[in-house]
């Protein structure tokens, strides 16, 4: 090994050298976190909590978003292009449910809470249901195929579903109605809206409920039986074909309930919006550790956070640059992401 | 010409002699038969012919990243930007208006190798610290480059006008060219020749001469001790380092080369269309090369131009152009009605317009699920694969 890296730069052996290459992440984070800090200290308090709870919120949805990508990831090694997607449609079919419900903008506030809960599980079920489709269609026909062909699979399969969105609604933003109470609660003097509480909340049930069913149900453990070895669960009796549609159907669950939670709280919403988000959700789930599913959650809050505050108190034009810094950053200084385990290299 | 009919012979039964036979034979016949069949008002397809000679370059070069290394590239668009801003800044009156305050206009020629050497310099600056990840890690620090690198020019107002983009680029010259029928001109030599934008024929030229100069040098790379070792390389990393293969530079040239690729590519296109623009190489421009490679064939050369070929043609001349087409079919067949424009109904011209995302999206599956290999593999790979790599030279395939 010696020999072959006999005539190469030394600086680049060093990179190979995981302490230096620790410590150079470190170095770098503590200048981020001086610079936010700064930066924090010269406005008002309140303001921060206020870029803090955007931050939390928006990060929930990521968090929701990425469990899926990681899920799949985690199963199949496939970054399922399409999910974005999949979240986008979640709120495109919630937003033509609700007149079907008699929901709209500005009616009786607490006697909507049956009517959106019949239309996120109506929605949920649908979007659930194609993102299995998609899989039977796209991508479980490739299983054995070269590495790069279910990819492309993805690739087609997000430019149809934005497609089929696009033909639907056309290319204009849309209106999603603004359901959630605005009241802000004074909390110890911090001032936090409830749109906010409430997105955070229903992000936790959900992550929560996903956790448990991945860890106490039967198909749960066949799902991380089949993710840490294909082969050998199905010597088992795993039945693998069953147990990735299952995985895509919840990926594409969560993924539904956060295009509904997204459009609830954001009330903007247009066909391509699954492609920046879909990404900044990848980003968490590589970020929190690929395939890891506190990983992705953890993630997904610190992505939404750290865009809050890069919005908030530097220039959003940068946002994206410093999210996929940190994608970059996190890949070449810690492979495994934040929480993601040291496994051998196959 | 018994040489001539031997060779024909040899290669009759070998796809990609005869890939690359078709695609000279249209090269070369293209912009004739064109202002030909359009009564000499073709230089809107010849136009786009060079402009599609664009991303054949650029398929040939994330080949080498994707096809014969095995490292996936989703950011390649990147190093396509990187060598448009080259030519951009180098060769306008953009950095009057930087805090440098004095514009540089680098003739095109040393642009291009310059842009070429930019761009293989980021290629290795994005190579070193990835060289410890593997496989899909690999593909998403180039996604994150790929999306980093446009919007960091968008960004940088100052030097490259930010949204805006740089235009006005300088106009490539030579001391002379040939002009003839196939530009709609007189046999003839022209002097102090300038590559304007209404003459898309010297372009076309432009362009197949830096594709044929790049088919020919990626061919002898491929056949070459690093071409041998990128493919070790993409095989099994491990073994190949065993076999005394340096896995470090292999890796770093295999992204220094195919980056150089994309980099004089850029410089071409952006002189071509006098204009660089961030909003040209976002994600999926690196989605639409890397499709080009997959569809085509992974690893083959001539696979990949057909596939860019291909998708090209689909991209910017089938579905630009199928509302019109599916208008006048429409109206020729007698449903008139489906041209009216209602408040339900756009019209059929938009309604295909509208249908364009999902045109693309099953073009791709489709090709995919019927072809997973791609359209031409690469014979090689394959008979390795099928037949297995023994001690015994492998037999000339009979089918």
């Amino acid at each position: 090994m010696i020999g072959a890296l006999a005539r190469t730069p030394a600086t680049l052996r060093n990179f190979g050298n995981s302490q230096f290459a620790t410590l150079a992440g470190l170095f770098v984070v503590a200048v981020a976190v001086v610079l936010t800090i700064q930066h924090v200290l010269q406005h008002d308090p309140s303001y921060f909590f206020q870029i803090l709870t955007i931050g939390v919120a928006d990060g929930s949805i990521y968090a929701l978003i990425a469990l899926g990508y990681t899920m799949v990831y985690g199963i199949i090694e496939l970054i399922n292009f399409a999910h974005g997607d999949v979240f986008t449609l979640g709120a495109f079919i919630s937003l033509a449910l609700f007149p079907i419900f008699g929901i709209a903008e500005g009616g009786n506030g607490l006697g909507y809470v049956l009517p959106l809960l019949a239309v996120a599980v109506i929605t949920m079920g649908l979007v659930a249901m194609i993102n299995v489709t998609i899989e039977r269609i796209a991508y479980r026909p490739l299983r054995h195929a070269p590495r790069l062909a279910p990819l492309i699979t993805a690739i087609g399969m997000s430019s149809i579903l934005e497609g089929a969105m696009y033909l639907w609604k056309g290319p204009f933003n849309l209106h999603y109605p603004d359901l959630l109470p605005t009241t802000r609660l004074n909390i110890s003097g911090v001032s936090i809206g409830a749109k906010d509480l409430i997105v955070l909340s229903f992000a936790i049930v959900l992550v929560v409920a996903f956790t448990l069913f991945i860890n106490l149900s039967k198909l749960g453990k066949a799902m991380r039986a089949t993710a840490q070895d294909r082969d050998a669960a199905q010597l088992m009796g795993i039945d693998i074909n069953r147990t990735i549609a299952a995985t895509f159907f919840i990926g594409a669950v969560l993924a539904g309930a956060g295009g509904i939670i997204y459009g609830l709280y954001i009330n903007n919403v247009a066909f391509d919006l699954g492609f920046i988000t879909g990404l900044f959700a990848f980003t968490a789930a590589v970020f929190g550790g690929i395939g890891n599913i506190p990983g992705a959650a953890i993630g997904g809050l610190l992505i939404g956070i750290i865009a809050a505050f890069n919005n908030g108190y530097f220039d959003s034009a940068w946002t994206e640059i410093v999210i996929f810094g940190i994608l970059i950053a996190t890949l070449v200084f810690r492979p495994t992401g934040l929480l993601g385990m040291r496994v051998p290299e196959k | 010409m018994t040489r001539l009919r031997e060779l024909i012979r040899e290669n009759s039964r070998n796809p990609n002699a005869i890939a690359y036979a078709a695609m000279a034979i249209a090269a070369l016949t293209f912009p004739g038969i064109a202002q030909f069949a359009t009564g000499g008002n073709a230089d809107y397809l010849v136009s786009l012919a060079a402009d599609g000679g664009v991303f054949i370059l650029l398929a040939i070069g994330l080949n080498v990243v994707v096809g014969f290394a095995g490292l996936l590239d989703l950011g390649y668009a990147a190093f396509f930007a990187i060598g448009s801003y080259t030519y951009g800044m180098l060769a306008s009156q953009q950095l009057i208006s930087s805090p440098i305050h004095h514009a540089l206009h680098v003739p095109f020629w040393i642009a291009l190798v310059l842009g070429t050497f930019i761009a293989a310099g980021a290629g290795a600056l994005l190579g070193a610290p990835t060289l410890r990840l593997r496989g899909d890690y690999l593909a998403i620090v180039t996604l994150g480059f790929g999306e980093i690198v446009p919007r960091f020019f968008r960004n940088m107002k100052d030097w490259t006008s930010g949204v805006n983009g740089i235009s006005a680029l300088d106009i490539p010259t030579l001391p002379f060219w040939i002009t003839g029928p196939w530009a709609n001109a007189q046999l003839g030599i022209e002097q102090n020749f300038r590559f304007v934008s209404f003459n898309p024929t010297a372009w076309y030229v432009l362009v197949i001469i830096l594709v044929v100069g790049s088919v020919i040098g990626v061919n002898n790379l491929y056949g070459s001790r690093l071409g041998r070792a990128w493919m070790a390389v993409r095989e099994d990393e491990t073994a190949a380092a065993a076999m005394g293969v340096n896995t470090v530079n292999t890796k770093l040239l295999a992204f220094a080369i195919g980056a150089s690729f994309s980099g004089f590519a850029g410089a071409f296109y952006g002189a071509k269309l006098s204009l660089v623009s961030p909003d040209s190489f976002g994600f999926i421009v690196s989605i639409t090369i890397l499709s080009m490679v997959v569809l085509g064939g992974m690893g083959n050369i001539p696979g990949a131009m057909i596939g860019a070929l291909l998708l090209y043609w689909v991209l910017y001349k089938f579905l630009p152009d199928a509302p019109q087409q599916v208008a006048a079919l429409a109206d020729n067949l007698g449903f008139h009605g489906l041209n009216t424009v209602t408040p339900n109904w756009p019209g059929i011209a938009e309604f295909v317009s509208r249908l364009k995302f999902i045109l693309f999206g099953l073009i791709l599956v489709s090709i995919m699920l019927l072809r997973p290999q791609g359209l031409l593999p690469s014979r090689l790979r394959t008979q390795e694969l099928k037949r297995g790599v023994h001690d015994e030279p492998v037999a000339a395939p009979t089918v």
